[in-house]
């Protein structure tokens, strides 16, 4: 069982960073979604894994898994929505304002590009 | 008064100018004096004990394993000091009023004046070196942004980002030298680190630290060789100047270096730099300042110059020298201040400070001519005023002392610096007041109102009575911050004005003669330094800057040349190899040591893991189709929740379905924009590098997952103590829900503020986009495919109205249990938002914002005020923030339930997540938003998009 979970959780891994490595910016969000999946699972599973132990106290329990993992993860799953969703806006103005969904920046210009584009807006404005 | 309100009024004080300048300029001044005169008050009350020799102490720890605790204190230096700092502030306030235009925010500049009052008080008060610290940053700080107070003025953004630059580096060497003291002293508090003076001489640490306080002071107090900024930092406003650099900021090296004096002082390393490089200033300054044509130029380095003599005085490591050094900074802080007044009075009256273009104003402006004639002699060192008395003090000590094995360099250069000091101190006057008048003034030049004037003379005045009556007016205070700086052994002292005829009398009457001289050769004298001068600093100091720049600029496109992919592929695989490494080298628990591993598998999670697999795999092949990898990512999802669900975890299952399906909304709605594939534009070789990367990282984490589930524990987990206190102590069954709101309740205030935030961020991106030409191309915006003939189905309308009420229902239901059964304040908020989001889906945007009385920003503020608010409600207990309290109930009618402070703060963290979710939703649906698409009805059906779809399909 615990390999199947191991397989599993280095499966999302691997197929998060493999989208993560692409060059538009919508399969590296998906990319990052799958890397958030596997690092809760692991942060989950370090509280070592147990069937029908839910930490809910009641009388006659066999006794109860870890939960402070799982605090841990359920704050970090909001989060991670929290970031999902700023990095989803991140790539849409950019892919708005520049029409291109490429998460490279061009060669040579990388910082200038961020500074620049805000002012050409306030002239428009 | 405590020491701690008087610490605080100024930064109290700086909330109010910025907050009363719409009631009138009056109000903000008026606020800002209040402010500086009650703390002056405070101090004074203490004055008393000071004088006899008594030390008050305010002590608070905050980091005591730091050694940084809040303590403060009031000696004798520190009560010259402050009075200092609240007594020519006060004047201060009062001239600016006059002197800044309506066209000058009136609010901001008493906000930043106070800040930094503030922040000076809190370097003359503090007791703890690492406090000292904090508020030595703040003055670098609060000073940057007064010197750039005019930030449309280049001058004026230059000159405060060169001394932002020098002192701010300064103070980084001043933060080392201080953490070294601290360490040879073996204690962080000045107090103790004064009395130890054997102890840090002795230490190996003595040297370094020495040298890195030094540099800190010298840059702070404009010091050769870092004296370029102040001149540069004389595009600030004159009050500005006035105040900074006569009373408060550069002081503020001096005041160290005498604080530390019974520490540092008495060693030859000591003697050789403080006094040399105070010599070294005091000359350059003298000299330089001569050839300035601007008046606020010439007062610049004539304070670079004075600075230079405290230095030095300091430097020589005797008793008397401290004392003449305490007595100079009190005399230079009055004349140098009614100087500076007198100058802003000067530009503000004629609209220059050109020199070269003033003379004869006598004529004109008699009163202001009296102050500055008064204060000008005073810093020539001309008797009976008080200059005279601190410089015969330094000529006295300069004679006596042997520099370099020579007897006489001390005299001689001394004496020179005293001869170009009055020489341009008699500039000052001569070329200024008396003389042709060489401006065309339309309308003559005129003495400004009282007020203006007022806060100059009291400052001029005060030189001449200190200079006639010295042991009265300024004896008592000198003797106590000289006991202060010298740690008792000050000689007894007698200011007194004749001293008789002396070495000293004779260097001065030689200086004061040859001063005239020079004034009356100044023509030639120009033209031969003009030839000779040194070349300007700023040049040095931009090259410098921009050299930085640019090798910063290279480094970084050679560290990274835009290609994201490369970089998180180096970062992947340095991460699995480091994790490779960690593995062989580290001590591991052997694998197949947990006692309560799972045996083998049974049916039902196999087909979750094949499901789990197939998806992902499948996803992950197919990503170029953007919607049908949503819909992968769906069921991945959908299995993690499951995984959840079967591995002991409800509340971690019913929170992750729910955010999957915000997730999904968020995701389709952002697809809407983009296209819908990705091209293919990898090349093989990059894919077989992805892949390779991509699988050493997996093949890592699944490995170390692996070696921890069948490990033993390594440490013994601490959730035995949740387990055994949530319900006695926290009172809640569920202890997940407990950790949360709870024992960790501080963690997941920080949580929801972080999403808060994250949410507002989401919403200022959509304004600025939405602002800009981008909406227009949206409006115009053609899709790209046909859109459904029924925008809003009648079905998918009616089923979301039922289940609303359900759903919150269920909500409320989730939200009350979630103490003792899976549930809370984060699932709850995610249920309502999915039920909230399911009516803008079903019946449009418009209709829903319509109905939608509150702005979703209001829902994160409460929610976040609402958890602070029952945090801090445990301070009424007497408990510390977030103790949670709880008590069982009986209503009649109902069973016993329990009452918790723990669900208050989770309704914040429900509001909050609520408030986060919707907010970042409703964002990026105003993307598709237009304003003629408003149906009144919400269950339309529009024939024209009907036939116009089917218009596309027969062409």
């Amino acid at each position: 069982m615990e390999l199947l979970f191991a397989s599993a959780v280095g499966l999302l891994t691997a197929c998060g960073i493999y989208l993560i490595l692409r060059r538009r910016s919508f399969p590296v969000i998906i990319g990052l979604s799958l890397l958030s999946y596997a690092v809760n699972l692991f942060l989950f599973a370090s509280g070592r894994l147990a069937v029908n132990r839910p930490p809910l106290l009641h009388e006659g329990a066999a006794g109860y898994t870890d939960p402070i993992p799982q605090a841990l993860v359920l704050t970090a799953i909001v989060i991670s929505f929290g970031m999902t969703a700023v990095i989803v806006m991140i790539a849409l103005s950019d892919h708005l304002t520049s029409r291109d969904d490429r998460v490279d920046a061009p060669a040579g210009g990388a910082a200038d590009d961020g500074v620049e584009a805000p002012a050409a807006q306030e002239d428009a404005r | 008064m405590s020491l701690f309100l008087i610490a605080a009024l100024p930064f109290l004080g700086a909330v109010l100018p910025a907050l009363l300048v719409r009631a009138s300029r009056n109000a903000a001044a008026g606020t800002a004096a209040g402010a500086t005169a009650l703390a002056l008050i405070g101090v004074l009350t203490h004055a008393p004990a000071v004088m006899r020799g008594e030390v008050p102490m305010a002590r608070a720890p905050w980091v005591p394993s730091l050694g940084l605790n809040a303590n403060l204190m009031l000696d004798g230096l520190g009560l010259l000091f402050a009075l200092l700092i609240l007594g020519i502030g006060l004047l201060i306030i009062l001239y600016a009023r006059f002197y800044l235009t309506r066209r000058d925010p009136m609010g901001k500049f008493y906000a930043l004046l106070l800040l930094f009052q503030g922040a000076m008080l809190g370097i003359v008060l503090s007791d703890n070196i690492l406090m000292l610290l904090i508020f030595w940053e703040l003055t670098s700080l609060s000073s940057f942004l007064l010197i750039g107070y005019w930030n449309h003025l280049p001058e004026g953004r230059q000159g405060a980002r060169m001394a932002l630059t020098v002192t701010g580096a300064g103070g980084l060497a001043m933060i080392a030298g201080a953490l070294l003291l601290g360490q040879a002293a073996g204690s962080m508090e000045l107090s103790d680190i004064i009395a130890r003076r054997e102890a840090v001489q002795a230490s190996e640490l003595y040297l370094p630290a020495l040298i890195l306080i030094l540099a800190g002071c010298f840059a702070k107090s404009a010091q050769f060789p870092f004296h370029f900024w102040l001149p540069h930092a004389m595009a600030a406003p004159t009050p500005v100047s006035a105040y900074l650099h006569s009373a408060t900021m550069v002081k503020a090296g001096l005041f160290l270096m005498a604080r530390l004096w019974p520490a540092l002082a008495g060693t030859d390393a000591w003697f050789l730099l403080a006094a040399s490089v105070g010599l070294i200033t005091m000359v350059l300054g003298a000299v330089t300042a001569l050839f300035k044509d601007d008046l606020k130029g010439l007062l610049a380095y004539s304070t670079v110059s004075h600075l230079g003599l405290v230095t030095f005085l300091l430097g020589l490591g005797t008793p008397a020298g401290a004392v003449a050094a305490v007595f100079h900074i009190i005399n230079h802080a009055t004349f140098k201040a009614a100087l500076f007044m007198t100058a802003g009075i000067v530009d503000h009256e004629t609209g220059t400070r050109d020199i070269r273009r003033l003379g004869g104003l006598a004529a004109f402006m008699p009163v202001t001519f009296l102050i500055g004639a008064v204060a000008a002699l005073s810093m020539a060192g001309v008797p009976p005023l008080n200059g005279f008395l601190s410089k015969e003090m330094m000529l006295h000590e300069a004679a006596h002392t042997a520099w370099l094995g020579s007897e006489l360099a001390l005299p001689v250069l001394a004496g020179l610096a005293a001869l170009f000091s009055a020489a341009y101190s008699f500039r000052f006057v001569a070329h200024v007041f008396l003389g042709k008048p060489r401006l065309a003034h339309a309308e003559p030049p005129h003495d400004p109102v009282v007020w203006f004037w007022l806060p100059p003379a009291i400052l001029a005045s005060l030189t001449v009575l200190i200079g006639l009556f010295p042991q009265s007016m300024a004896g008592e205070l000198v003797r106590a911050a000289a006991g202060a700086v010298t740690a008792g052994a000050a000689p007894e002292i007698k200011l007194k004005l004749w001293h008789g005829v002396n070495e000293a009398l004779m260097i001065s009457a030689a200086a004061l003669a040859g001063g005239a001289a020079a004034l009356a050769l100044h023509g030639p004298l120009a033209r031969v330094w003009a030839v000779v001068a040194p070349p300007a600093a700023k040049r040095a100091f931009d090259a410098l800057v921009g050299a930085a720049t640019a090798a910063a600029r290279r480094l970084t496109d050679a560290l990274h040349d835009g290609d994201f992919g490369r970089s998180a592929a180096i970062f992947s695989v340095f991460a699995a190899g480091l994790g490779a490494w960690a593995w062989t080298a580290g001590g591991a628990a052997p694998l197949g040591a947990f006692p309560a591993a799972l045996g083998p598998t049974p049916p039902i999670p196999l087909i979750g893991w094949v499901c789990l697999v197939t998806a992902t795999l499948t996803l992950t092949a197919l990503h170029r189709h953007r919607l049908l990898a949503l819909v992968l990512i769906g069921v991945t999802g959908l299995m993690v929740s499951l995984t959840f669900s079967y591995f002991s975890a409800p509340d971690l299952a019913l929170t992750q379905i729910s955010v999957e399906v915000v997730s999904i909304i968020l995701l389709l709605l952002a697809l809407n924009f983009m296209p819908r594939e990705t091209p293919r534009e990898s090349s093989a070789a990059r894919r077989a590098r992805d892949l390779a990367a991509a699988a050493a990282a997996g093949l890592g984490v699944g490995a170390a997952i692996y070696a921890i589930l069948v490990g033993d524990f390594a440490f013994a987990p601490i959730s035995e103590f949740h387990l055994a206190n949530s319900k006695t102590g926290g009172g809640g069954e569920n202890v997940v829900n407990v950790i949360l709101v709870d024992f960790r309740g501080f963690d997941t205030f920080g949580e929801i503020t972080v999403l808060g935030i994250a949410a507002v961020l989401i919403y200022a991106l959509t304004e600025t986009i939405m602002a800009g030409p981008v909406r227009a191309r949206l409006l115009n915006r053609r899709p790209a495919e046909p859109q459904a003939g029924d925008a809003h189905p009648m079905m998918m309308v009616v089923a979301t109205r039922v289940l609303m009420p359900i759903a919150l229902t269920v909500a409320v239901y989730i939200f009350l249990r979630g103490h003792n059964a899976p549930g809370g304040g984060f699932i709850a908020g995610l249920i309502v938002s999915v039920a909230f989001v399911m009516q803008y889906m079903a019946s449009g945007f418009s209709w829903a914002a319509a109905r939608q009385r509150y702005p979703y920003h209001a829902f994160i503020g409460l929610g976040v005020l609402v958890a602070a608010a029952t945090g801090m409600g445990a301070w009424f207990n007497g408990k510390p923030f977030l103790t949670s309290d709880f008590g069982y109930v009986k209503l009649p009618g109902l069973e016993k339930f329990e009452l918790a402070t723990a669900a208050l703060f989770d309704l914040g963290v429900f509001l909050t997540v609520l408030g986060a979710v919707l907010l970042a939703l409703e964002s990026l649906a105003r993307y598709a938003w237009r304003p003629n698409i408003a149906s009144a009805h919400p269950m339309d059906i529009d024939p024209t998009r009907d036939e116009a779809a089917q218009r596309e399909e027969g062409r």
